[in-house]
């Protein structure tokens, strides 16, 4: 109990003095997960929404390792982008381990099949209820996503939320490609491994009340955003 | 004035569904022009009809032919469904839909659906979201929504059902004028009294089976058929 009073007194002093080091693994946590939700969001929406309006033999196939794939363990994908971009890896040559790209790259991996299996779920009811319309309306492939993306935004968002919540608590695989190293790819969390590690409990929790901070404000952010815009009641 | 897609003539067409043939074999002919109330008992296949002629069933067997190449016959066709389909938008938005399928710029497609909007009775509530609307004027949007783009072929799958007098005679009078203006209009109906008033045509079905086909004022002064003669006694068909 002392031990969590003494986290959030830490934490207060931390955000309070607005803490060099702090401030900087801040930023880079948000500068990775973001650029990873943004890009995963690009990547998983349309495709969860192609999955769901189209049909082809492989599909229930598709969907299932997709669902599948939301449950990635993070330490593997982690593994799996270190060997791919180790020196003499298939992609060695871009240098990129070790980097915040990196991290990105790990990051867009893990969340993409969470992005891509939500938007999946949401789009498929949303064409159930718009299908003959559509389809009367004589709509092209490209038309009908871009409707149902357009028309579902709202649960799209929650979508991409749940991909930067994922991506911006996730420790195994950006611990493995970043390496935690100090003002190059500490992030929130690897830095909370490392405190946890010397046993400063207090520094460890502090930043844990500051990442648990952050991913609310991110939400109430957006969701303020969505909210101010006509036509909320949907 | 664009080239006519009429007349759309079904030759045999046939549909089965669970291994059960549920329409057909149809074979009939819609000329341009004039109003063809389909009627028949629940389950006779009316929306089935509706729905193969409009290119949104799969037809087991039989042809359905208009006239003209595909592109045009599909952008020439709208369909306004019993339960109106709603979309996640405000209602002028909902109007302006199919303009902005056809590339036309928002500003001018809001204009348009407005008017539109205005038209048919929903000035007051262009701006709500969709899903606000009554029964009745969600049916009103779906019309205005399938006239923007004025099609020269309207199928309508009971556009009046549990709606009261007032919107219904609201609705007659919309489809009145886009009659007189021109447009082939091609509905399914419970209401014999609402088949009376509109039809120029009647198409009969029962059991899937197109049982009788004649003018609206010849069908209701003399049916032919057995089934047709019942049905508007007000006998329960089984
Ligand atoms: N997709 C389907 N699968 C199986 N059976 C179907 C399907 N669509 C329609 N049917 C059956 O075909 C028959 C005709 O249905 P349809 O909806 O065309 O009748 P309807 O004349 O429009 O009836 P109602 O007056 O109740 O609207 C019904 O018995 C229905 O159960
Ligand atoms: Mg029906």
């Amino acid at each position: 109990m002392n031990d969590i009073a003494q986290g959030l007194w830490q934490a207060l002093i931390l955000v309070v003095s607005l803490d060099a080091d702090l401030v900087e693994i801040t930023v880079l946590s948000l500068r990775v997960s973001l650029t990873a939700t943004l890009i995963a969001s690009a990547i998983g929406l349309p495709l969860g929404a192609w999955l769901a309006v189209n049909r082809f033999p492989l599909r229930r196939g598709v969907i299932a390792t997709l669902n599948a794939l939301m449950g990635l363990p993070p330490v593997v994908v982690g593994l799996i982008v270190y060997v791919l971009f180790s020196r003499s890896g298939p992609f060695g040559v871009l240098g990129l381990l070790f980097t915040p790209t990196a991290m990105i790259i790990a990051q867009v991996i893990i969340i993409t099949p969470i992005i891509a299996s939500i938007t999946h779920q949401t789009i498929r009811e949303l064409w159930s209820e718009y299908r003959d319309l559509l389809i009367s309306l004589h709509t092209t492939r490209r038309q009908r996503i871009a409707a149902l993306l357009w028309d579902g935004r709202r649960a799209l968002m929650t979508a991409s939320l749940a991909g930067f919540g994922r991506a911006i608590g996730e420790v195994g695989a950006i611990m493995i490609v970043g390496g935690n190293i100090d003002h190059a790819t500490r992030v929130l969390t690897t830095a909370i491994a490392l405190e946890t590690g010397k046993g400063a409990f207090d520094m460890a929790l502090g930043l844990g009340f500051v990442l648990i901070a952050l991913a609310i404000a991110v939400n109430l952010a957006l969701h303020m955003v969505s909210n101010t815009e006509r036509g909320a009641r949907w | 004035m664009v080239a006519t897609v009429l007349p759309l003539t079904l030759e045999e067409v046939t549909l089965h569904r669970n291994g059960r043939c549920i329409l057909g074999p149809v074979s009939l002919e819609i000329p341009g022009g004039g109003i063809t109330v389909v009627m028949g008992p629940n389950g006779s296949g009316k929306t089935s009809l509706l729905r193969a002629m409009h290119g949104l069933e799969r037809i087991n067997a039989g042809q359905v032919r208009w006239s003209g190449e595909t592109e045009r016959v599909r952008a020439s066709q709208a369909f306004v469904f019993q339960s109106p389909i709603l979309m996640r938008r405000t209602v002028v938005d909902c109007i302006a839909y199919p303009l902005r399928l056809s590339g036309m710029g928002r500003g001018a497609a809001r204009t348009l659906a407005a008017q539109k909007g205005a038209e048919v009775g929903l000035a007051d509530s262009l701006n709500q979201p969709a899903h606000v609307l009554s029964g009745g004027e969600r049916q009103k949007m779906a019309l205005a929504r399938a006239l923007i783009r004025d099609p020269q072929v309207l199928f309508l799958d009971e556009p009046c059902a549990n709606l009261d007098g007032r919107a219904t005679l609201d609705i007659e009078t919309i489809l009145t004028e886009a009659r007189n203006a021109g447009t082939t209009l091609i509905m399914s109906t419970h209401d014999i009294g609402q088949a009376r008033r509109l039809a120029d045509r009647v198409v009969f079905l029962h059991d899937g089976k197109l049982v009788e086909e004649a003018r609206g004022a010849s069908f209701f002064a003399a049916p032919k058929s057995a089934e047709a003669a019942a049905y508007l006694r007000g006998d329960l068909l089984t």
